[in-house]
This record gives C-alpha cells, sequence and structure tokens, in this order.
C-alpha cells in the first residue's frame, strides 16, 4: 500500500514536470553505441535537423559500444531508455521489438526509400513488420600502404596468389610489418578475417542462406576453407600478436608500420585523419584470376523508435528525416565508409570510400555469415566463431577442429542443422 | 656489542630502504609513464615511449583536444559531491550499526550481523534493474541522489563488517565507566567509541571511497545525462571515442588521475593521523 | 555484562542505531538483489516467467556446455585467488612491517607512494599496463632488453599459460596498498609496553615480529584474507577492461564474474539471459557465503582479540 502511493505521488510528480517540457520544445534523446560519431552528431547532424524542424531539440548519448546492450536492456527494462533507440541488426533488435520496446515502423513513409535487403535486418522473420529506418552498411577488404606498396614494386593483389606473393614480399624486404592485426580482442580475426575472406569461399548469399536452411554444414569445404586461409596469416602478422589489441593494430598501420590492414570501412575516416601517407583499398582476393567475387556488405546501423516513448509524434518526424536522401548525403559524407542504405544516388567524395563502394558493382554482395538466425541460441554462434577465428591464427586449434566445434555447437540448438 | 648493533640496525635499515624503494619504484612506474607521455607528439609515443618529452618531442594537442570535448571541471565536481556525500553516509551509518551490533547482545543480533554482511557477498550491478526501476519510479534518474544512495547501500556491509570487529576490541571498561557517569548510550557512541575507532574509520573511508569514485557502471546506467556525468564515466566516453588517439587518452587519464591523487595526498594526512591518533601510545 | 541481568526497559537506541543503515540497505541492495536472484528459479517462455524450480542449476551443472564454462570460471578465480593470497598479502604485511619500524625515515612518502595504485581506476590501471606489456609500443621488452634479458618476453596477455596469472599480478600491484595499510594500523596499534616488555627479555627484530607482533595482527589478517576472497569472487572489472567480456585468449582469464556478465547483460550478438545469469550469481553467491560463514563461525571465534 505504501510502496503504491508513493508510486502515486511521485508519479504525479514526473507528470507535472513532463508536462512542464511540454510547453516548450520537445527533447529527443538518442541512444546510440557510436560514441566515435559524437561530434559529427553534435556538430552537423543534429543541426541540419533542428533547422528544419524548429520546436524540436535532439540529444545524442552514447555509450560505449562494448556496454551498448547491457546499459540499453536495462533503460528500457526500467522505462528511462531515449526516445530513439540505434539498433543493431537482427536478433538483438528483433528481440527488443518482440519484447514490445521497439515501436513497429511500417509506415513510416521514408520506409518506402529503402529495398527489401536494406530493411531484411530490421524485420520480423515473415517481413510483416520493421521496426527500424537503415542508416548503413559497412563493406569489408583490405586497406593497404600505396606508398610501401610502390616502393615494394607490388600491385594490389586480386587472386590468392598474388596476395600471399605480396605478403611475402613485404616479409621479405623487413621494413613493414606485412599485416596488421591482433587476436587479443578476438572480433577482429571474425569480423575482419573470416567473415571478410569467407563469402569468396561460401558463394556470399547461396552458402549463408543453405546454412540457415540446414543445406551446408560449417564443416563443409567452403566453410572450412576461410580458417585455413586464416591459418596461414600468422606468419604475415607482427611479433607478439597474440597481445595486440585493436587500437594496437590500427596505430600500426596509420603510423606506417604495417602495410596491409584487414579492414570495414568504417575505418576510412579514422585512418583519413591519421595516416601521412597514401592509401588505397582491395577486395577479398579470389581464388582464380576471373572468378566471381563476393563481398560482405553488412546492413550494420539503424534507428528505430521506443515504443514507450512519450515524444511519438516529433520521434517520427525524426525518422523521417533519418529516411530522406537529405540525411542519407549529410551521414555518407561526414562519416566516409558508412554507406547509405537509401535507394536514393548518393554522391560520395572521399576516393577511398569511392573504392570500396565500387565492388557492389564488380562483385556480389552478401552479409556476415552468423547474423542472422544462427546466432539465436546458446551457445552462440557469432560469439564462437570471434573465439574460433582466434585460436586458428594463434594456430591453438586446427582449422577443421574449429569448424567441428562451431558445427557441434550450432547443431545443439539449431534444428534444421541438427 | 654495542658497535655491532649499531651496524646490524644500520644494515637492516639499508635493506628496508632498498626494498621499500623497489617496490615504489613498481607502484609508481605505470602512472609515470602515462603522465610522461601524455605531453609528447603522437609520434614520439610509440617510438620512444620511456624518454621524457623534450623540446622536440613536447606537445599539449592531447590536453587541447581533451578540454574542447566535455566540461571535465563539472564532472570533477560531480564525482566530489557524490563521494564526500555517500561517504559520510557509510561512515555514520555504518558506525551506528556497528555499535548496536558489538555493543549489545539482543535476539537476532549475530543473524543482523550476517544480514549486513550479506551485501558484501553479491555484486549490487545485479541488482540494476530493480534498482534503476526503482530510480525511474522515485524520478531520481539523472540525479545525483541516486549515485548516493547506490552507493551508500554499497559501502555499507563492509563499513559494518570491519567497524563493528573493530569495535568488539573497545575497552569495555572504559564504557561500563561512562555509564557509571550517567552518559547516554548515544553519548558513549559519539563521545567514547567513536574517538576510539577512529583508525578504522580512515581504513572505511578509504575502502569506500575508491570504488565509488572509479565506478563507471551506476553512473552509465542511473546518471549518464551531460549535467550529472562523473569524471570516470567521462574519462571512458572520451576513450571510446578517441580510443586511437593516444595524445587525447594519455591526457585523459592524466585529468582523471590528478584529481583523485590530490584528494589522497590531503586525505592521506588524516588517514595516519586517524590511525596513530587511535593506538594508544 | 553489566546490563544484561535485570529487566530493563525496550532499548530504543539499538533500533535508532540500527534504522537507518537496514533502511537504506535492504531498500537499495537487498530487494534488488533478490528480486533478481529469484529469477534463477524461472525460465522465460514467450515473455512469461515459467516458474522451474532448480532446473536452471541442473542446467548450469548438467549441460556440458554450461558446466565446461562454470568449472574453468571457478579454476581460474581460485587461481586468481591463490595468487592474492600468496603474493599481495605477504608483500602486504613485509611492507607494513618495515613502515611500522620506529625510526624509518620518508615512512610517510612511501605509504602515500605505495597506496596510489589503489585509487586508481580500472580504466586507468587496464590502459596502462596493457601499454607496458605491449610487444609493440616496447616498454616490457626495452627494459628486459636493456637488462639483456629480451628473450624473457613474451606477449603475456595474449597467451593462455601466462595471462591469468599476469592479470592476477597486475590486480596485486593495484591493491597490495590495502593489506599494507590495514596491517599497518593493527602494528601501530600495539602498546609500546608489551614491545619493551618483550625487548627486556631479550626479543628483538625479526624474532620479535614473529613472536610478539604477527600473533596480535592475526585478526586484522583474517579480516584481510575474507576481504581478498570476497573481493576476488566478485572480481570482473580489471579482466573485462583488459581482456573484454570474452575473457581471451580463449577464455584463459575467465572468472565468474565475466561468465556472469556475459550471461546476464549479454554480449555482442548474445542475448542477455537473466535467468541463468541469476543461476551463475546464486552459485556464486552461495560459493562466497560458504567461504565467510567459515571465517565468522570458524575462524573469527577462535581468534584472541585483543583489546585497547
Amino acid at each position: 500500500m505504501k510502496k503504491s502511493a508513493l508510486m502515486l505521488a511521485l508519479l504525479g510528480s514526473t507528470v507535472m514536470g513532463a508536462g512542464l517540457a511540454h510547453a516548450e520544445d520537445v527533447t529527443l534523446t538518442i541512444e546510440s553505441w557510436r560514441n566515435d560519431d559524437l561530434s559529427i552528431w553534435q556538430e552537423k547532424i543534429i543541426p541540419a535537423f533542428e533547422a528544419a524542424n524548429p520546436g524540436i531539440k535532439v540529444q545524442f548519448t552514447p555509450s560505449a559500444p562494448a556496454e551498448y546492450n547491457a546499459v540499453l536492456n536495462s533503460k528500457l527494462d526500467a522505462g528511462s531508455a531515449g526516445d530513439l533507440i540505434t539498433c543493431r541488426p537482427f536478433d538483438a533488435s528483433l528481440a527488443l521489438y518482440d519484447k514490445g520496446q521497439l515501436a513497429d515502423l511500417s509506415g513510416l513513409g521514408a520506409m518506402a526509400n529503402f529495398s527489401d535487403v536494406a530493411k531484411s535486418a530490421w524485420q520480423t522473420d515473415d517481413g510483416s513488420a520493421t521496426f527500424c529506418v537503415p542508416m548503413a552498411s559497412v563493406i569489408h577488404g583490405f586497406i593497404y600502404n600505396k606508398d610501401a606498396f610502390e616502393e615494394l614494386g607490388i600491385e594490389a593483389p586480386a587472386t590468392e596468389a598474388e596476395f600471399f606473393a605480396a605478403l611475402d614480399k613485404i616479409k621479405e624486404d623487413g621494413t613493414y610489418i606485412p599485416m596488421a592485426m591482433g587476436t587479443n580482442d578476438q572480433w577482429e580475426a571474425a569480423t575482419m578475417g573470416y567473415n571478410n575472406v569467407g563469402p569468396n569461399y561460401w558463394k556470399g548469399e547461396e552458402g549463408r542462406l543453405a546454412l540457415i536452411k540446414g543445406e551446408q554444414k560449417l564443416t563443409d569445404d567452403q566453410w572450412i576453407a576461410p580458417f585455413r586461409q586464416l591459418a596461414k596469416w600468422k606468419d604475415y602478422l607482427g611479433d607478439g600478436f597474440e597481445a595486440q589489441t585493436y587500437p594496437d593494430s590500427q596505430n600500426l598501420f596509420t603510423l606506417g608500420r604495417a602495410a596491409v590492414y584487414p579492414a570495414g570501412s568504417w575505418e576510412i575516416s579514422g585512418f583519413n585523419t591519421q595516416a601521412d601517407f597514401a592509401m588505397g583499398a582491395f577486395a577479398p582476393p579470389v581464388a582464380n584470376g576471373g572468378d566471381e567475387c563476393y563481398i560482405s556488405d553488412h546492413t550494420d546501423i539503424a534507428i528505430g523508435m521506443n515504443a514507450a516513448s512519450e515524444n511519438a509524434e516529433a520521434a517520427k518526424t525524426f525518422l523521417e528525416w533519418v529516411g530522406s536522401a537529405e540525411f542519407a548525403t549529410l551521414y555518407a559524407n561526414s562519416l566516409p565508409g558508412f554507406f547509405s542504405l537509401n535507394s536514393a544516388q548518393i554522391e560520395m567524395e572521399d576516393p577511398l570510400a569511392q573504392e570500396f563502394v565500387s565492388w557492389r558493382q564488380k562483385c556480389n554482395s552478401t552479409i556476415r555469415s552468423t547474423y542472422q538466425i544462427l546466432s539465436r541460441g546458446t551457445p552462440n554462434l557469432e560469439n564462437e566463431t570471434w573465439n574460433a577465428s582466434a585460436n586458428v591464427i594463434k594456430g591453438t586449434e586446427t582449422p577443421e577442429a574449429a569448424a567441428e566445434r562451431l558445427q557441434s555447437g550450432l547443431a545443439s540448438w539449431y534444428d534444421p542443422q541438427k | 656489542m654495542a658497535m655491532s648493533g649499531a651496524r646490524q640496525s644500520l644494515g637492516r635499515s639499508a635493506a628496508a630502504h632498498a626494498i621499500l624503494i623497489t617496490y615504489t619504484i613498481i607502484a609508481l612506474f605505470p602512472v609515470f609513464v602515462i603522465v610522461i607521455n601524455s605531453f609528447k607528439t603522437r609520434k614520439a609515443i610509440f617510438r620512444t615511449p620511456l624518454e621524457m618529452p623534450d623540446a622536440e618531442s613536447f606537445s599539449l594537442i592531447g590536453y587541447q583536444t581533451v578540454l574542447k570535448q566535455g566540461d571535465f571541471l563539472l564532472y570533477f565536481q560531480n564525482s566530489l559531491v557524490v563521494t564526500v556525500v555517500s561517504l559520510t553516509l557509510v561512515l555514520l551509518f555504518g558506525a551506528m550499526a556497528a555499535f548496536a551490533l558489538s555493543e549489545y547482545r539482543f535476539r537476532g543480533n549475530s543473524l543482523m550481523g550476517l544480514y549486513l554482511a550479506l551485501g558484501i557477498m553479491i555484486p549490487i550491478r545485479l541488482g540494476t534493474v530493480a534498482i534503476l526501476q526503482l530510480m525511474v519510479a522515485t524520478g531520481l534518474v539523472n540525479t545525483l541522489t541516486a549515485l548516493v544512495l547506490v552507493y551508500t547501500a554499497q559501502g555499507l556491509p563492509l563499513a559494518v563488517f570491519i567497524l563493528s570487529e573493530f569495535m568488539r576490541g573497545v575497552s569495555d571498561d572504559l564504557k561500563n565507566a561512562g555509564r557509571i557517569d550517567g552518559l547516554s548510550e548515544y553519548r558513549i557512541f559519539f563521545r567514547l567509541v567513536l574517538p576510539l575507532v577512529r583508525p578504522a574509520m580512515a581504513t572505511v573511508a578509504v575502502f569506500t571511497m575508491i570504488p565509488i569514485w572509479n565506478d563507471l557502471w551506476f553512473p552509465l546506467i542511473l546518471a549518464s545525462a551531460e549535467e550529472t556525468k562523473t569524471v570516470t564515466l567521462g574519462a571512458q566516453v572520451f576513450i571510446g571515442q578517441f580510443v586511437t588517439d593516444w595524445n587525447a587518452v594519455l591526457s585523459a587519464l592524466s585529468l582523471a588521475i590528478l584529481p583523485v591523487l590530490v584528494l589522497y595526498l590531503i586525505f592521506s594526512r588524516q588517514l595516519i593521523r586517524g590511525i596513530t591518533a587511535g593506538a594508544v601510545k | 555484562m553489566a546490563l544484561g541481568s535485570y529487566k530493563r526497559p525496550v532499548r530504543w537506541h539499538i533500533a535508532v542505531f540500527l534504522a537507518p543503515a537496514v533502511a537504506i540497505y535492504t531498500a537499495i541492495m537487498i530487494l534488488p538483489l533478490f528480486g533478481t536472484l529469484q529469477l534463477a528459479l524461472f525460465t522465460t517462455v514467450d515473455r512469461e516467467l515459467v516458474f522451474v524450480g532448480l532446473d536452471n542449476f541442473r542446467t548450469l551443472f548438467g549441460d556440458v556446455r554450461w558446466s565446461d564454462s562454470f568449472w574453468n570460471a571457478l579454476v581460474n578465480n581460485t587461481w586468481f585467488f591463490i595468487i592474492h593470497m600468496l603474493v599481495q598479502n605477504p608483500i602486504g604485511i613485509l611492507l607494513a612491517a618495515l613502515l611500522s619500524s620506529p625510526r624509518l625515515r620518508m615512512s610517510a612518502f612511501y605509504r602515500t607512494a605505495i597506496f596510489i595504485p589503489t585509487i586508481l581506476s580500472f580504466v586507468i590501471v587496464g590502459f596502462a599496463w596493457k601499454l607496458i606489456l605491449s610487444p609493440i609500443w616496447g616498454i616490457a621488452p626495452g627494459i628486459l632488453d636493456a637488462v639483456g634479458l629480451k628473450s624473457l618476453f613474451a606477449p603475456w596477455l595474449g597467451k593462455e599459460e601466462y595471462a591469468l596469472t599476469t592479470l592476477a599480478l597486475i590486480s596485486v600491484w593495484q591493491f597490495v596498498g590495502i593489506p599494507m595499510m590495514l596491517i599497518y594500523a593493527a602494528l601501530l596499534s600495539i602498546p609500546d609496553e608489551i614491545l619493551e616488555a618483550a625487548e627486556c627479555d631479550g626479543l628483538s627484530g625479526m624474532a620479535q615480529f614473529w613472536k610478539i607482533k604477527l600473533p596480535l595482527i592475526l585478526p586484522s589478517i583474517g579480516i584481510i584474507s575474507i576481504l581478498t576472497f570476497v573481493g576476488n569472487f566478485n572480481a570482473f572489472d580489471l579482466i573485462y577492461s583488459a581482456q573484454g567480456a570474452l575473457a581471451g585468449p580463449d577464455f584463459a582469464t575467465d572468472v565468474l564474474g565475466t561468465f556472469l556478465y556475459r550471461t546476464f547483460f549479454g554480449f555482442q550478438l548474445q542475448l542477455g539471459d537473466p535467468n541463468m545469469g541469476s543461476t551463475i550469481a546464486s552459485a556464486m553467491f552461495l560459493i562466497i557465503l560458504v567461504g565467510v560463514s567459515i571465517y565468522l563461525f570458524g575462524i573469527q571465534t577462535r581468534l584472541r582479540r585483543y583489546q585497547f
């Protein structure tokens, strides 16, 4: 009794507080894990929106990527989360929608600006409801030090043989560490390793969907092959790569000490400011010259609405704007390497970003194999893949054993794979 | 005999100094590395991490980046308010409860002792969702009060545990003499017992202060608004944002170390004075 | 006890002394925590909580996928604790004993300096040591090189066989100030008369420490041991900030705290599972409860107390 009376009194006071705020501007709060982009939101994106929509103020309140899910879920459960929620792709956001915490946005006009593929990462399995407005995808490949390649007389490799020949040559010369990657943080091994070079082996969407349907297994050759390539990487990484962290690798490359960096396109803007040499990029090499190529063009980030938001109208106004070509142009150019998912043709100025996006024309796009459906259970396939890829690179687990372990883990809970 | 005794004690004190100096260097070395590198250019940090900044490698670029972003002075003020208020409440309420447990025999005494000790055994972080719900219901989200309440609750179990241990050591004769003089139980506590357990209070203060000052989790969940950000959270957000900009990261770390260091240096005198005053010499 | 024998009025002061602490502690800590722990007896089916009794515990200990992780974390945690007991506490006692010798110069300086790591946040400690031990930026390899021991260097934090011990030693580095301060306070509160009497009996130096001082500071050593135990079995922050929630390499540094965090809050694509998370938390709670009970009822009551 006492508790509910207290709650009532306090509820009264918060409602009154909210009423007061209404008389003035509406303030929308955005939850996000992109703390790297804080200044871009504050200086470019939010002012552009506020200028066009007087009466709505926007606050961007990011938390660190590693804590984002935990923080967001706690805030949503307790009812203190912001009005706008930055959406992780697939199951993390789907779970929030299923719990009734993300609003259904299928009726939003701006949704017409996105293809079905773009929306697929933020839809229910049957595609009947879309709950986040797609913002951007990221493309995997390799960024290289152009000056170093010229100095050593190496061309950007197109096939696997050329790729390893180039690495051998860099190693032989000794001026540069051939490749900047470490296994301390584990995720690079899976994201920039396995899912970067893998699509060429499992033929992109074909293999990914077959795995989901249970027609292929992780122990099939096309799924072990990427691990076999990773196992060869070990010889080209720097001394002590086992303890090398993600920022270590970034610094190694931008300080000009390493020649090749297995990358995600999101690195572009940071590398542009920190590296004082020319950079180029090449797509994951194919087995034989002239083979069909596949790239990971991963739908990575979107934005949705907290179903409990008291400012639903203003939030929808903001989301419509996020779905517009104006936002797409602003975002893609402020953050080169985050490629707009908007169907409108977006002009990008950054040459490196142009190089990455040009692969969409000549290669087939797919997304990371572990993201859709396959990481729903325990053990979690994506997290297991981090661990397995790191082990394979270090040589503490053979490619076959790693694949075996992933398959048995997946089969333990995923019916089509049993 | 006397000669060899003096030589022996000289040797012993030289050995003592040698051990202490070695350990002091080990203790301070990482802090030293962070601070000197925060004053260097990016290239110099990576090329010669152990050298002092010189005319060529000296750079304040990191500090400029830090000071442009975020209001570290405000963050510092928030941290200070939260830490000092929580600390005061923990010490006062903790000492009172510890006194009740150690001084009086009553039914359920040891049960109450165990109850109050439960909190040391489970990380309070687990209660996050319920705590957050409580703060939302009471409208305390994004206030420093929410943090103070959580830290007070978090600090109490350990404070009661340590203080009751020490209070059992306070002589009964002294308290009984006070009772014969007609002092109330409250006076006995505040006038006789509290001054005697000052060293323990100082110890508890240090124990309580450190996790509060350095906590990242509850500021993130309960009070992540710009106006209520604490220094640790501010530094963490900053590190996340500039993770490859080591000039900025090292400067932010140096700035986060500095205030707590100054606070500790001031507090350290009190701490030692408390310890030595408590010892009957 | 003077107050014990005759009938007395209700002793309200006891309630007054206890009330504020018990009220805040119960409302903000105990109720939320038990609200969480009881989730261990439930499972979530279609967003509804269903009571399953001890099934979650059966999964945790019976299903190899869970129990392997649990035992791995428990073994790692025990090793973490052993290192603290064997390294941190003896060093702490040694430093305190040196500092408390009466004619030592600069003791205030040492005391202050050695305690400094303890006041630093895990963010700073994790970052600083990763920087120093980094195979790339060369502080540790550089120093070893300078003394001709370069071959001893390894990327310790990245190797399964060294990572946990390295982290435990970093933690020891950070927290050695706590046993040092507690023992120092205990040593200072030993009355001079006792020490003078000992010297009259010809006991000084090491002998005096072992025969007189050590028995008198045993209660403090007891407290330190139990605090170390509780602190170590709740450890999380240092490992999380140095190695991430997956506690690499290959779970070599996974302790109960990181295992719990991953399970309860989820990590990356792994969704949080409050029910299994609470099950792990309950298991941790029981482990710590048993340890603390052994101390409270088995050891503490036997320690002779010295009243000052």
